[in-house]
């Protein structure tokens, strides 16, 4: 069996796929930001002032996207970069950017078969919250809802094929 | 030991926090060399001596294993280790980045001391 055939079986257990995804964005946070995200305990205003997104292509097709509100956004490149809130601002895009990057890295790295036969795409960081986006995906999106310093982030993996 | 240290990384978020993960880690750098692609850092390179290099993977221009094999043919570049600090952590890359002559490997996401961990032998092994 090629190693494609394994992300396939792998792909058939999609709540597999989402724990895996909020374990990896909890692992960017906590090595890179020193930040533990928590689970919510109660329904939360979807965020939607920043977007950042990479591609994926290969054995796995899709768009991975962190969305936040931009003060979280701040605040996350703040804690990045070791500066200050107010110093923060210019670096937010790159920053988002590569949580992202880092995010979609991280997931695909633990999936057998998927690190190897899965390219990343530069990331890609949406700033305003007037827009809509179409996607070619037939699934729906697995989506991981957490908290970053009680501020609520949305993980999704739209899947492409 | 004082370093002079070049980071190649099209983020510019990124090459801060990787020179802040070498000061984390107790390295003392004396000077800090930037690029944002194996094409600047070439060109970098050309000017300046440094003692280590830790470069992305993925850039756009001249990618890293791109950058690492031309290296070869820069006078400046002769023994001084290169460590892969990437998103791109599977056993075949690290296979090929090693393979290109890169002394050690660090995925991202990372820890100041998984940055001591590759960078502190490569530089005592330094040729």
């Amino acid at each position: 069996m090629n190693s494609s055939g394994g992300v396939l079986a792998v792909g058939n257990k999609q709540e597999g796929w989402c724990a895996l995804l909020e374990l990896a964005a909890r692992e960017v946070f906590q090595l890179m930001l020193a930040s533990d995200l928590t689970a919510p305990t109660a329904e939360i205003t979807l965020p939607h002032e920043v977007t950042s997104m990479v591609g994926l292509a290969g054995q796995l097709c899709g768009v991975l996207s962190v969305r936040c509100d931009e003060k979280s956004a701040t605040l996350m490149t703040s804690k990045m970069l070791g500066v200050e809130i107010d110093e923060a601002g210019a670096d937010m895009s790159d920053a988002l950017g590569e949580i992202c990057n880092m995010v979609a890295g991280n997931f695909k790295n633990k999936i057998t078969g998927l690190g190897d036969g899965c390219m990343l795409s530069p990331p890609t960081v949406i700033t305003g919250s007037d827009y809509t986006t179409y996607t070619a995906g037939e699934k729906p999106a697995l989506e991981v809802r957490l908290l970053f310093e009680a501020m609520p982030i949305v993980i999704s993996l739209e899947i492409h094929s | 030991m004082p370093v002079r240290v070049l980071i190649v990384d099209d983020s510019s978020v990124m090459r801060k926090i990787v020179e802040r993960s070498l000061r984390q880690a107790g390295i003392e750098l004396t000077q800090v060399l930037e690029a944002g692609n194996g094409a600047e850092a070439l060109a970098t390179l050309q000017a300046s001596p440094v003692d280590l290099i830790l470069c992305d993977i993925n850039m756009p221009v001249m990618d890293g294993l791109e950058f690492i094999k031309q290296l070869s043919g820069v006078v400046n570049a002769k023994g001084v280790p290169v460590i892969m600090i990437t998103t791109e952590g599977s056993e075949a890359h690290v296979v090929q980045a090693l393979s290109c002559g890169a002394r050690g490997y660090i995925r991202k996401p990372f820890t100041p001391e998984q940055v001591k961990t590759q960078v502190i032998p490569a530089l005592a092994g330094k040729s």
